[in-house]
């Protein structure tokens, strides 16, 4: 287990750095590329009109960002919750062996 | 806390200390309203009879084993935060990954596509991101084509007898990547060049998306290997009756 720790530990440094360096280059200046693509539409079919719209817009950009912390903290505190279970649960059969 | 445990901490803080300030723009999902009507019918009819395989295959695998529910809530959490994060990427752009690979892995690709409707209505309902009229585009490309290609992937690595995580890493990977393939699929059928046709609307489309997401397949691949072995670690009885691990290794 204590190797496995270890291999994790590196996998998770090699995340942040892939995550990391592309943003330095980029001069921290992040369109999105769903951004791109709706301006490639407009280039390729200038006629074409989006016909529908989100049923909810938000005003400003921070509302966003916190909607989609919020998505990441639900998913991320049910997968805590589950390795704990697990963790906890070979804990205790390992005590009453 | 050990100094493993420790270490996993601080480098879980550093993570979201990137995730948190990435910027947040739009990305992956085709934007509401962006393809047209006879294309969003299409696209959500083609879903429908996975969607029906898939309810039968999660509730097939639920009778066989209870417990397994865990281990599904769990994929399916999994590829809500990954789907959520936004990471900046080389060509300059933002997006996100899919999440999909590890549920395909463990459940089968049927089973994640019910996952993924449900990631994706969420998204579509409350974050303004993707939408309700590409819903069936986007179920198609991140809950169908994706899962399928990375289950592809795994079945061909495990015949190969390519080492388990590297197959894992592999099937997650081409997943993510195959995910936005079909995405420039679907927009470049949607609005064919005036020149050039769908060829060179399809080319436009796939250098916006794939180079952008190739550095985020890649960080999409270690995440899922990352939580399949510590799944392998403490859900052994779990993995062995969804067919994951063979009994007593």
């Amino acid at each position: 287990m204590k190797k496995n720790g270890k291999w994790i530990f590196i996998l998770v440094l090699l995340v942040a750095a892939v995550a990391v360096i592309p943003w330095f280059l980029s001069g921290f200046d992040i369109p999105g590329s769903d951004d791109a693509a709706g301006k490639a539409v407009a280039a390729i079919d200038p006629d074409y009109k989006p016909w529908a719209k989100n049923i909810i817009e938000f005003s400003g950009k921070n509302t966003e960002t916190l909607l989609f912390c919020l998505q990441a903290g639900i998913g991320a505190g049910i997968l805590g919750t589950g390795f704990g279970y697990l963790i906890l649960r070979k804990k205790n059969r390992k005590g009453s062996d | 806390m050990t100094a493993v445990q420790r270490r996993i901490l601080i480098a879980s803080i550093v993570l979201l200390y990137v995730f948190g300030f990435a910027d947040n723009a739009y990305a992956m999902h085709i934007m509401e309203g962006y393809l047209p009507l006879s294309h969003s019918v299409v696209w959500s009819a083609v879903c429908i009879p996975f969607l029906a395989i898939g309810i039968m295959s999660i509730r097939k695998t639920i009778e066989n084993n209870r417990k397994t529910l865990l281990i599904l809530v769990m994929a399916g959490a999994f590829s809500f935060v990954l789907s959520a994060l936004k990471l900046p990427s080389v060509t300059g752009s933002s997006s996100h990954a899919t999440g999909t690979g590890l549920g395909t892995i463990l459940f089968g690709p049927a089973a994640m596509c019910v996952i993924g409707i449900i990631v994706l209505l969420f998204q579509a309902l409350l974050l303004a991101h993707g939408g309700l009229t590409t819903l069936g585009a986007n179920t198609f490309s991140m809950a169908i084509a994706g899962p399928m290609a990375a289950y592809g992937i795994y079945a061909l690595c495990k015949k190969l007898g390519v080492r388990k995580s590297a197959g894992v890493f592999l099937a997650a990977c081409i997943g993510d990547l195959v995910t936005y393939c079909i995405t420039a699929f679907q927009l470049a059928l949607a609005h064919p060049a005036e020149t050039g046709g769908f060829l060179t609307s399809f080319e436009e489309f796939l250098g916006i998306f794939a180079f952008t997401q190739t550095p985020l397949a890649i960080i999409e691949g270690i995440l899922t290997v990352i939580v399949v072995k510590g799944l392998e670690a403490y859900a052994k009885p779990e993995l062995t009756a969804l067919g994951y691990m063979e009994e007593g290794k």
